[in-house]
């Protein structure tokens, strides 16, 4: 039996804070041994980073740590700050999360590696710099010799987490914490990243702590899984017993709540029947969906909604035609969206899909009049809303509602919560101030909030009570068209999982358009009627979700699909080397 | 980059055109007769005055004055001359060391104090000296110049006899206390700026990152926090630079300094226009030079800016 190379021994950490102390992990073991992937998985204030930072020392001033962490059978927690530096970098390292900011932006990735190695006496001058090239060679930066002399802002974000990973790896550490080291990432990066720390794991027996919330990872890399609530860990083992046959109620609902990608053939499929009606040419097809009996258990809350407006006589809910938007920089226009066209019906929802800097959310934008349209129309409920005078538009616009990402980010923290909802109403000069509450306690009704938080601030509320009322704001108005911007992406699997069911739910009784905007295809098989795939500002297919998401003919959508990880360990592993063939078969 | 700088320089010429204008027009609107300030109690024969007044362009509208003014300096570098015959270049030459003193003095010592200052406030955040830097510069910020002024000659001037309390006899040391009045202000903005940047910087994912290497507790700060925390600093130094001119005209008031800000002063008040609006155009000029080169330096210490 192999000695570990990292074990937590009765972990608590309590930070004192100015309301007293608040235990964030109560006595939590575990190990890693050598070469091994331990995955952490939990929610947000599980204490999964907590637990793990208390081995690099990097936790805050005010957090008091108790118990042991022993790496390679020296106790951290007693270590002078001086033994204690020459632990972090060498011994183990970090990758973080977010690889926009893990660099600083004003010293020369030259610098930053460089400083790495030297600071462990691992090698000095022209011969760390050789070395440095040498690292970044091997986490796959093109071109090292020349890049290495660039600044972080000159690399993209998946560049920017090889760099990290290559200081992370530049003095052979023994363990490497890697907290949410793919969530900041787009899939396909995301798998190429997980794809580079395993073949490092392989090749210098390192031992992986890996902090994730997302069980499509765990199954890819893990060995072994610790789930962790509340401080807590509620359940360990093997990575196939966890995610086959998890044991604790928590660990189920997790699994429960993460959303699919269905193959076809999927049980789950046979319970929607799909109808799909042809009209006019590429582009151009709309698809309505009847739910045939009552949708089982996982099917709750995904597409098994009726479309509402039958009527085909009615205007689409949206049109776009030959559209293209561009970003204006000091009268340079550099066009971000070229010739797109689709139309939503009414009471349909379209899954927008692609990656950063797909065009996307640019999209949503100019939808909702936030960017003029350089070219072509873009019609809603059949007039070319960029075109109309200012007052038509603005009577226009109320038939819009939006609900964006940050839900923390999106509501005035000045405003209370009745003040949020009704603002629209205020804006469109609607109701007086006692429909405008009626109105806001009927809304507050339909998200599943009691009316007494009414006068309470967003920071009173959670992040998934937050997105409630940035819905219920959304639908003030009554909008025949939801703009969607990535709308659960900064939420905890089971509030998103909670914050899907609610909105495929008020789909159904408000019958609402919708333009649902994600990068989670997952996300948008649970919700969408049909999908539209970007890369860099041009359509790669479009169609029905069931054409797109399991019968792709693009090569595109097919490496998207195929980059996106299942929490199931035998199927990942299959998907991993199908992935990989698909991409040997297009270089 | 050589465009960038080009183009800003082009963006000088409507600046100083109309803010030499307002000036002038400024100056023409002042009610009184210039020449009739000019000869006192004395009396003036009416041929004088009227050779005087055309000598100056005074019958002309105001706006063909304003354009013969600035015909003279752009065909022969002629910025006019005062009442008196003298050339105004010739004020600004005799003066200009003075005021220039004055601002390099000042600019010394309220970059290394609120530097300083700030980045100890920032590390001994909530202790002792952190709370002396937060009350200390509310405290000078708050206080009119002229009292600041007034404390220090008092003090160091009179009392403790250590610094010279007016005039520029005593070299360097006549600087001191005029330096330290107009420093204090800003010294107080510059540490409370690097004290909340470093505290923002050493918050940042890339200190934690350059931590995790296991690099001294002193090198991350130095290296990672410190560079990045004071780029706002640049930006505040400089325009804090660009503006002391126009505090010299208090200072140098109170001091007793032969400077630019005190002949604008008497200038104004005797109505001169060709010298206050000499010695103003000189103040824009050095404003738009030096923001152009702090927008310089700016994309010198952040490598993200790129002016094209």
């Amino acid at each position: 039996m192999p000695e570990p190379v990292l074990s937590y021994k009765d972990i608590r950490v309590s930070f004192a804070t100015e309301f007293g102390d608040v235990d964030a992990v109560k006595g939590v073991s575990f190990d890693v041994m050598p070469g091994e992937v331990v995955a952490v998985v939990g929610e947000s204030g599980s204490g999964k980073s907590v637990t793990s930072s208390t081995a690099m020392g990097l936790l805050p001033e005010n957090a008091t740590v108790n118990g042991e962490v022993l790496l390679e059978g020296k106790s951290v927690l007693t270590m002078s700050t001086a033994e204690l530096r020459r632990l972090r970098g060498s011994d183990i390292s970090m990758v973080f999360q977010e690889p926009m900011t893990a660099l600083n932006p004003v010293l020369r990735v030259s610098d930053q590696l460089v400083e790495a190695l030297q600071v462990h006496d691992v090698a000095f001058g022209g011969e760390a710099l050789e070395k440095s090239i040498a690292l970044l060679e091997r986490v796959g930066i093109p071109d090292a010799r020349t890049k290495i002399k660039q600044y972080p802002h000159q690399f993209s974000g998946g560049q920017r987490q090889r760099i990290v990973i290559a200081m992370a790896i530049a003095c052979g550490p023994k363990v490497i914490i890697a907290d949410e080291p793919t969530t900041a990432l787009d899939v396909t990066v995301q798998a190429e990243i997980l794809d580079l720390l395993r073949e490092l794991k392989d090749e210098l027996n390192t031992g992986i702590l890996l902090i994730t919330h997302n069980m499509g990872v765990v199954a890819d890399m893990a060995d072994r899984v610790v789930v962790m609530l509340n401080g807590e860990v509620v359940e360990t083992g093997p990575v196939a017993t966890i995610l086959g046959h998890p044991e604790h109620p928590y660990t189920r609902r997790l699994l429960a709540a993460m959303p699919l990608l269905r193959e076809a053939g999927d049980p789950s499929l046979e319970s929607e029947r799909v109808v799909v009606t042809e009209r006019g040419g590429v582009g151009d097809s709309s698809s309505s969906r009847t739910a045939t009996g009552v949708p089982d258990g996982r099917s709750n809350g995904r597409a098994a909604n009726g479309v509402a407006g039958t009527d085909s006589d009615a205007p689409p809910a949206l049109e776009a035609k030959d559209v293209a938007l561009e970003y204006k920089f000091r009268r340079k226009a550099t066009r971000v969206v070229h010739d797109l066209n689709f139309t939503v019906q009414p009471g349909e929802i379209m899954g927008l899909v692609g990656e950063s800097g797909s065009g996307k959310s640019t999209v949503a934008k100019a939808v909702l009049g936030l960017l003029d349209v350089a070219e072509g129309e873009l019609r809603v409920r059949g007039s070319n809303m960029p075109a109309l005078p200012a007052k038509e538009k603005k009577a226009l616009k109320r038939e819009i509602g939006v609900v964006f990402q940050d839900p923390a980010a999106s509501l005035d923290p000045r405003f209370p919560i009745g003040d949020i909802i009704t603002e629209p109403m205020v804006v469109h000069k609607e109701g007086d101030k006692n429909s405008r509450m009626a109105r806001a306690r009927e809304l507050l009704d339909a998200v599943r909030l009691p009316s007494s938080v009414l006068n309470r601030y967003p920071h009173e509320l959670s992040g998934g009570q937050r997105q409630r009322i940035s819905i219920a704001r959304a639908l003030t108005l009554n909008p025949t068209l939801l703009i969607a911007d990535e709308p659960t992406s900064a939420l905890d699997v089971s509030v998103q999982a909670a914050v899907l069911d609610l909105f495929s739910e008020l789909q159904q009784q408000y019958g609402f358009a919708c333009l649902f905007v994600s990068h989670d295809l997952a996300v948008v098989d649970a919700l969408a009627h049909k999908v539209l795939v970007m890369q860099k500002g041009r359509t790669v297919e479009q169609g029905t979700t069931d054409q797109v998401l399991r019968h792709a003919k693009e090569s595109y959508t097919q490496q998207l699909l195929a980059a996106a990880p299942v929490p199931n360990p035998e199927v990942q592993a299959r998907r991993r080397t199908e992935r990989q063939r698909l991409l040997a078969a297009l270089a | 980059m050589t465009r960038y700088i080009i183009r800003r320089l082009l963006q000088f010429i409507p600046v100083i055109l109309i803010s030499t204008l307002i000036v002038y027009a400024l100056v023409f609107a002042i009610p009184g007769d210039p020449i009739r300030a000019l000869a006192g109690d004395r009396p003036m024969s009416d041929a004088v005055r009227e050779t005087l007044r055309e000598q100056y362009n005074l019958d002309d509208p105001f706006l063909i004055q304003y354009f013969k003014y600035i015909w003279g300096i752009v065909t022969a570098l002629d910025f006019g001359s005062t009442f008196n015959g003298r050339p105004v270049t010739d004020i600004i030459e005799q003066r200009l060391p003075v005021t220039a003193t004055l601002a390099l003095v000042t600019l010394v010592i309220q970059t290394i104090m609120g530097i300083i200052a700030g980045i100890l406030a920032a590390l001994y955040r909530d202790r002792f000296f952190d709370r002396f830097v937060q009350v200390s510069t509310v405290t000078m910020v708050a206080l009119p110049t002229l009292v600041i002024g007034f404390l220090l000659q008092l003090i160091f001037g009179l009392n403790l006899g250590w610094f010279p309390i007016a005039g520029v006899n005593n070299g360097i040391s006549s600087y001191i206390l005029p330096a330290l009045t107009m420093a204090a202000v800003s010294t107080g903005i510059l540490a409370r700026l690097v004290r909340s940047e470093l505290l923002d910087a050493l918050k940042s994912d890339y200190v934690r990152t350059a931590t995790a290497k296991g690099m001294k507790q002193t090198r991350v700060i130095t290296r990672h926090g410190l560079r990045n925390s004071l780029i706002p600093a640049v930006t505040f130094i400089g325009a804090d630079l660009a503006s002391m001119l126009g505090g010299s005209i208090i200072v140098e008031t109170i001091f007793n300094l032969p400077g630019l800000g005190q002949q604008v002063f008497a200038s104004i008040q005797g109505q001169e226009g060709t010298v206050v609006v000499g010695i103003v155009t000189l103040f824009v000029l050095f404003f738009v030079v030096i923001n152009l080169i702090v927008d310089l330096l700016y994309g010198l210490l952040d490598p993200r800016i790129r002016y094209e």
